[in-house]
């Protein structure tokens, strides 16, 4: 069933009156329910299957030698063939890639919190001339389009004074925490403004500096933000494409994204599908761990993004 | 006191300032300065043709028809993808089984689903795209699609999916309803829960049905939640760079009948090295973009109900 279809049963089922209802006891109702409640629970199931089929066929497929992969696609797996994963983090470099995505990934989310809640911080909480102009500023960055602006952007990078910013793992940091800081400035602002100043002025009368207060008694205080948006950080720059696409281009400083389309691209001539499989694993599985985890978090925080 | 503020002030902003202005805002400025230039790349070899790019861009086919290609999309991912994350959201919270003292109920495993539906948002869009890739494989054998469709007997319907120049733009937009239905389904579902339930509970003891709330309390109180989403689902549509770049076969074929803008402006650039003209695409997709934002807040825009 392709999602056409589904959306086709879903407009047909809603639209159709249905059966004109007796007023009365609310035994009439309750069959209603039933029968909704089997009707929602089938057309959900569906999807849920639609969506969760094709990612673990990621998994099994992981464990399965290339022939079984291509002549018996969904075939579980006749024995565990491990060797995909070593295959996959060795000679498909994709160990190399995590290495590079996790440095690079860990610089920008600790740089993008810390320089994003301290503009914030400031922008929330103090009045000066020129306070709104750059608040709008950081937050007009939400409207930019990506496109318009990587090419620039990777002159800006190549001609950087000193030293070229392009392909080294600093000068993606910069970057990502460049690209993350309109939301994170934005939704951290709102947050910041949410909290009450008496704990700040009490603070600050018992002699603590700003600088102070705001990395012992604020920042604490902000952590339920900073976790939603710490996590919508890293979600985000771990899955970043375009960037590293356009600014990255040495192989051995690629990121996940890159090396998996990289490898996906020649996969019609050279074809280790089982290790294509497994780097597919190895770069889904810390997204994995932290959507299971912080669930909740990472559906609040995602969301947000929508409704700025 | 106000010596040790505005220092702070200073001290807490210089750092992110300048790196946000260095990486986004100049690139911004620079965008429309380069779209005027004809501009190859080497240092000091670009001249100033005025509007010429943007001519040339009038003119040219490609691009046309790459635009084209973003605007089927527009046309349709949006209303698929809301109008299915809407239904799933309305299941989610209202079709449950009744219990006592609850007229209205939600689906038990609600948690569960909402889990799952979400779980292509979070993983890298290059993830998604190998698995469509091997799920519209068209062999018959080897294609997943092709073989589920081959094992239940429906042998006619097999296809050559992304190989096949009449379907091949809706076999990508097809990933990208599927990616994005979850969000919706969380995004609609924390909606509905901010709506009280009395409201449902009197239209039902009205002897109102559950569909007839859905269009008469539900969407006209969600409306502003819809408006926002249709906004974010377009400027996606817009994109599709990834996608096509991964799954279409020959980039943006076949015989360019998946192109798409970002990839044209990817390609002009970064393998034609006209830099200039990739820009003046840049300027043209900021204005599509724009339009279509500034088109559905005008035209969406209703009386907002307060509640």
């Amino acid at each position: 069933m392709t999602t056409e279809e589904i959306d086709v049963v879903a407009k047909q089922e809603t639209t159709p009156a249905p059966p004109a209802k007796k007023p009365g006891p609310t035994g009439g109702r309750n069959t209603e329910g039933g029968v909704l409640n089997v009707f929602s629970h089938g057309i959900l199931v569906v999807w849920g299957l639609m969506v969760g089929v094709p990612l673990l066929w990621v998994l099994w497929s992981a464990f399965k030698d290339s022939n079984g992969i291509l002549t018996d696609p969904w075939g579980l797996p006749t024995s565990l063939h491990w060797e995909n994963w070593s295959n996959a983090w060795d000679d498909a470099n994709m160990g190399q890639y995590f290495i590079n995505t996790s440095i690079v990934v860990g610089g920008s989310v600790v740089g993008t919190m810390v320089l994003g809640s301290m503009a914030a911080y400031v922008l929330a909480r103090f009045t000066f001339p020129g306070n709104r102009f750059i608040y709008y500023l950081f937050v007009a960055g939400m409207s930019f389009p990506v496109f318009m602006l990587v090419i620039p952007l990777f002159f800006v990078m190549r001609d950087f004074p000193l030293t070229s910013l392009l392909a080294s793992y600093h000068g993606l940091i910069l970057v990502y925490i460049a690209y993350s800081l309109p939301f994170t400035v934005f939704f951290m602002t709102s947050f910041f403004r949410t909290l009450p100043s008496s704990v700040a002025e009490a603070a600050m009368i018992d002699g603590a500096s700003h600088t102070r207060t705001f990395f012992q008694v604020m920042l604490p205080m902000a952590k339920p933000g900073l976790i939603s948006i710490g996590i919508f950080n890293f979600l985000g720059q771990w899955n970043q494409y375009l960037l590293p696409m356009v600014l990255n281009q040495e192989e051995d400083k690629y990121v996940l994204t890159q090396g998996l389309a990289m490898i996906a691209l020649q996969q019609g001539y050279e074809n280790d599908w089982g290790a294509l499989m497994a780097g597919m694993m190895i770069a889904m599985l810390p997204v994995l761990v932290v959507y299971t985890i912080f669930q909740r978090q990472v559906q609040s925080g995602l969301t947000a993004g929508a409704i700025k | 006191m106000q010596h040790g503020k505005y220092r702070f002030i200073v001290g807490f902003l210089a750092l992110p300032l300048i790196i946000y202005g260095i990486f986004v805002i100049s690139p911004f400025i620079q965008a429309f300065q380069i779209s005027l230039t004809d501009w190859s790349g080497l240092v000091g070899s670009s001249k100033f043709v005025g509007l010429d790019n943007f001519e040339r861009l009038w003119d040219s086919d490609d691009f046309w028809n790459a635009l084209r290609h973003n605007v089927y999309m527009l046309a349709l991912v949006p209303v698929v993808t809301l109008g299915m994350g809407l239904f799933f959201a309305f299941m989610l919270n209202v079709g449950g089984k009744q219990k006592k003292n609850e007229v209205v109920t939600g689906v038990t495993g609600s948690k569960i689903y909402k889990f799952v539906f979400f779980f292509p948002q979070v993983i890298s869009i290059t993830i998604v795209a190998v698995i469509w890739f091997n799920i519209y494989n068209p062999d018959p054998n080897d294609g997943m699609l092709n073989s589920l469709l081959g094992a239940v007997g429906l042998d006619n319907l097999q296809n050559a999916w992304l190989g096949e120049k009449s379907i091949a733009l809706w076999c990508i937009s097809a990933v990208m309803v599927w990616g994005h239905v979850g969000f919706y389904v969380v995004l609609f579902s924390a909606a509905m829960a901010s709506i009280p339930r009395d409201i449902y509970e009197a239209a039902l003891l009205d002897g109102a049905n559950r569909f007839h709330t859905f269009f008469k309390i539900t969407l006209p109180l969600l409306w502003d939640t819809v408006q926002t989403g249709w906004v974010y689902m377009g400027i996606i549509a817009l994109d599709a760079f990834a996608l096509v770049q991964i799954m279409s076969v020959n980039m943006g074929g076949p015989d360019g009948a998946t192109d798409v803008m970002p990839l044209r402006l990817y390609q002009t650039a970064f393998r034609d090295s006209q830099f200039g003209y990739a820009s003046a695409m840049g300027i043209a997709m900021l204005i599509v973009t724009m339009t279509f934002a500034l088109l559905t807040m005008r035209f969406a825009r209703r009386e907002r109900i307060e509640y």
